[in-house]
């Protein structure tokens, strides 16, 4: 048993809960909501078992490290992470619909990682030797899942209020039927963004602590450094909004969907297209 | 009358306390701090300028976009930032500190009309029975309750976490701290660096700003050494050093072995492993292409040299086993820049024991000289970054303040209960800063219980 078997049933697993998840909107049957969940969650406990042997297969190989080192494990690990906030949610408000809209998100990235990167384990370079790569990079990690189920969140928020404006149209109005009402989609969305902002603001400190451990700088202006102040930024504003007139629903969820593309660009972005110490992207 | 100053005065304030321009300053700040990220940032590289037109550069020059994040005017966005949150903070205070530290005790008809969580339990008995019974009650399933007479009627008030509602106050003031904090360390600190060859030491040390710095102190490097994984990619970088006050060893600070990830600190100046290289000199020699004219050539670590014909070389790396770069051939081998002197570069690797190569390399390019590598002496240097940052304690305390912070005001509610006794009926109301379904769940509980405990009571 293979790290790498586990990782492809995940990748399928996440493809067909996605798949179930689409169906459960066009046929509305409660037991595809469940059915679809029920294999997000098999694919999530795939893909934890994978990680943690991957884990175990470093040190097999003796560079024994977390598999947190490249831009290929970060992204299974993002993948993982959003199932995971996911989850939790669904745990705590049942809303299943919203997996249609977050599933997306996961498959991508595993699909992404197993199809477009280079799987293998290579050993950790000196400057990722170090306790606080756990710490910054799971608070980063779980930060940016929250971002995109918010993100999630707030596109179904605009499809559903956009409708609501708009003339009656039976056929969407159907399948928009499902959603939650705008009134929870909206609280939701504060909600995801209430977990993903402490986590954010954790994981730009364990990240300056490690800079001024490792170089004796908290903070340096790297690209991404200010990319993750960009966002931190955007999300601080998002939670002034709420208590201003005038910011609050659709701007909201607009800036939620902003925030979260600053944080793909935070995460993917500079690695790609800038340069920096975060070097794991390659080019 | 009206007086304009105080218009104006009055007016600034209001500018400054409205969360609309914390919002226009908070996507200011986001969109502004990309331009950094783009646009290289310090002393710019030669590529990057021979990209871009003289126009965009004297611009850019006089926008301060090379050092945008120290230019003044993202500092003035960050000083608004600043006083804006204060502004907010000290107009908003005085309430919550009042709802905090004065709470409202008593349950009147117009508190009760803004309550939505409210029920009336019917309870016949002695007032103050019952409400003796209600601080019990309250006392062991939400909190100690205040009681107050009335009106002719008895009222009870109890509230859980009334302080969270600081906690935003509490972010706000991080964020200053750890301003100040940065402040102290730009004021008080320095950022330099060090190079120390093996069996050197040092006393000072040069400074971004090119200044140099005595440390007080001397710092030796023992020895520096690299280890390497199975498939070469480097696994360790390690310096051992020591500290020397008057040229003697200080004690706990001989031998001290220092890698990324762990540096040393010595008087609140810390050592950063960073860099290395070798100090010691390469060994050449260089002839004729037919082996005629041949002399031996040393190039410093990190000089350079004068060939014959008028070009000069340096190293910039060696190996004593080029067989890890190229499986077929063996021995020591360096890489080497050579600049012509009519100032063409190019870069060429020289072997020791492959003159074939070094000769055909040499006739690839015309006359020569053919250049032979003989090897070269180890003496390794040290690169350290060095940091002194009196203020740095200051920022993390503020970090500490804004997670906490963070974490109190979007966790926790300031929950309050309120209960008034009076003619055979128990009115209880309550209500939350936040999360107010979850807050109405547990509300509801807690009634179920009172009746309960209020008709239990009246049974024995």
């Amino acid at each position: 048993m293979t790290s790498s078997l586990f990782f492809n049933i995940t990748t399928f697993a996440y493809l067909a809960s996605m798949l179930i998840f689409f169906t459960f909107l066009a046929v509305r049957a409660k037991a595809l909501g469940t059915a679809a969940i029920a294999v997000a969650y098999g694919g999530l406990f795939a893909q934890t078992v994978a990680i943690g042997l991957r884990w175990k297969e470093s040190y097999d190989m003796g560079m024994g490290h977390a598999p947190l080192s490249n831009l290929y494990e970060s992204v299974v690990f993002f993948s993982w992470t959003i199932v995971l906030i996911y989850v939790l949610l669904d745990l705590k408000f049942t809303y299943r619909v919203i997996g249609a809209f977050v599933m997306p998100f996961a498959l991508l990235g595993m699909a992404w990682a197993q199809l477009g990167m280079n799987t293998g384990i290579e050993p950790l370079v000196p400057a990722l030797q170090s306790n606080w790569l756990l710490y910054h990079v799971i608070t980063c990690f779980l930060g940016y899942a929250a971002f995109a189920v918010a993100c999630g969140i707030s596109i179904m928020y605009l499809i559903k209020a956009g409708s609501e404006e708009s003339a009656e149209k039976p056929a969407g109005n159907a399948l928009l039927a499902m959603f939650p009402p705008i009134k929870v989609l909206d609280d939701l969305n504060y909600r995801a963004i209430m977990v993903g902002f402490p986590l954010l603001t954790l994981g730009i400190i364990t990240g300056a602590a490690w800079a001024n451990y490792a170089w004796g700088t908290y903070w340096s202006w790297d690209p991404k450094e200010t990319w993750s102040l960009i966002v931190w930024f955007v999300y601080a504003a998002f939670l002034h909004a709420r208590i201003t007139k005038g910011w609050v629903g659709k701007r909201a969820a607009w800036l939620s969907i902003v925030g979260f593309a600053a944080t793909i660009f935070c995460y993917l972005g500079v690695n790609l297209f800038l340069s920096g110490l975060h070097s794991y992207g390659g080019k | 009358m009206t007086n304009p100053k105080k218009d104006i005065l009055q007016s600034l304030w209001d500018f400054f306390c409205s969360l609309k321009l914390t919002m226009a300053l908070l996507i200011s700040l986001a969109l502004i701090s990309i331009i950094g990220t783009i646009i290289p940032q310090g002393i710019p590289p030669q590529e990057y300028l021979a990209k871009i037109s003289q126009a965009k550069l004297t611009f850019y020059k006089a926008a301060g976009f090379f050092d945008m994040y120290h230019s003044w005017w993202f500092i003035l966005l960050l000083y608004l930032l600043t006083v804006n949150l204060i502004a907010c903070s000290v107009k908003r205070l005085p309430y919550i500190w009042k709802i905090v530290t004065q709470p409202v005790t008593v349950l009147d008809a117009a508190l009760e009309r803004s309550l939505s969580n409210l029920t009336t339990i019917k309870s016949p008995g002695v007032p103050e029975a019952v409400g003796e019974r209600v601080a019990a009650f309250l006392k062991t399933e939400f909190a100690q309750p205040v009681v107050t007479q009335s009106d002719g009627a008895l009222h009870l008030f109890a509230q859980k976490t009334p302080w969270c509602r600081l906690s935003v106050y509490c972010v706000h003031l991080s964020v200053i701290i750890i301003f100040i904090g940065s402040i102290i360390g730009s004021l008080f600190g320095y950022k330099g660096f060090v190079n120390i060859t093996e069996g050197g030491s040092v006393s000072k040390v040069v400074s971004r700003s090119e200044k140099e710095l005595p440390l007080g102190f001397s710092l030796r490097l023992e020895q520096f050494s690299i280890a390497k994984y199975a498939n070469g990619t480097p696994k360790e970088f390690k310096s051992i050093l020591t500290v020397l006050e008057n040229g003697r060893p200080v004690p706990d600070y001989t031998n001290v072995r220092v890698i990324v990830n762990d540096p040393l600190t010595y008087k609140g100046i810390t050592f950063y492993q960073s860099s290395y290289g070798n100090a010691g000199n390469y060994f050449f020699t260089a002839s004729d292409l037919d082996g005629k004219n041949a002399v031996s050539l040393t190039v410093a670590g990190q000089g350079s040299v004068s060939l014959p014909d008028g070009s000069s070389m340096h190293v910039t790396e060696a190996t004593n086993d080029v067989s890890q770069f190229i499986p077929e051939l063996s021995g020591p081998a360096a890489q080497v820049e050579m600049h012509t002197a009519d100032g063409k570069a190019e870069s060429f690797v020289v072997y020791a024991k492959h003159p074939e190569l070094n000769i055909k390399h040499a006739q690839e390019h015309g006359k020569g000289p053919v250049l032979h590598y003989k090897g070269a002496e180890e003496k390794m240097y040290t690169g350290l970054q060095v940091a002194k940052d009196p203020g740095v304690e200051i920022v993390w305390l503020g970090c500490l303040l804004m997670v906490v912070g963070i974490y109190s005001a979007f966790f926790l509610s300031h929950r309050r209960v309120w209960v008034r006794i009076q003619d055979g009926a128990v009115t209880i109301g309550g209500n939350a800063s936040k999360n107010q379904g979850g807050f109405q769940l547990a509300f509801e509980v807690l009634v179920d219980r009172l009746k309960a405990e209020l008709t239990k009571e009246k049974l024995t």
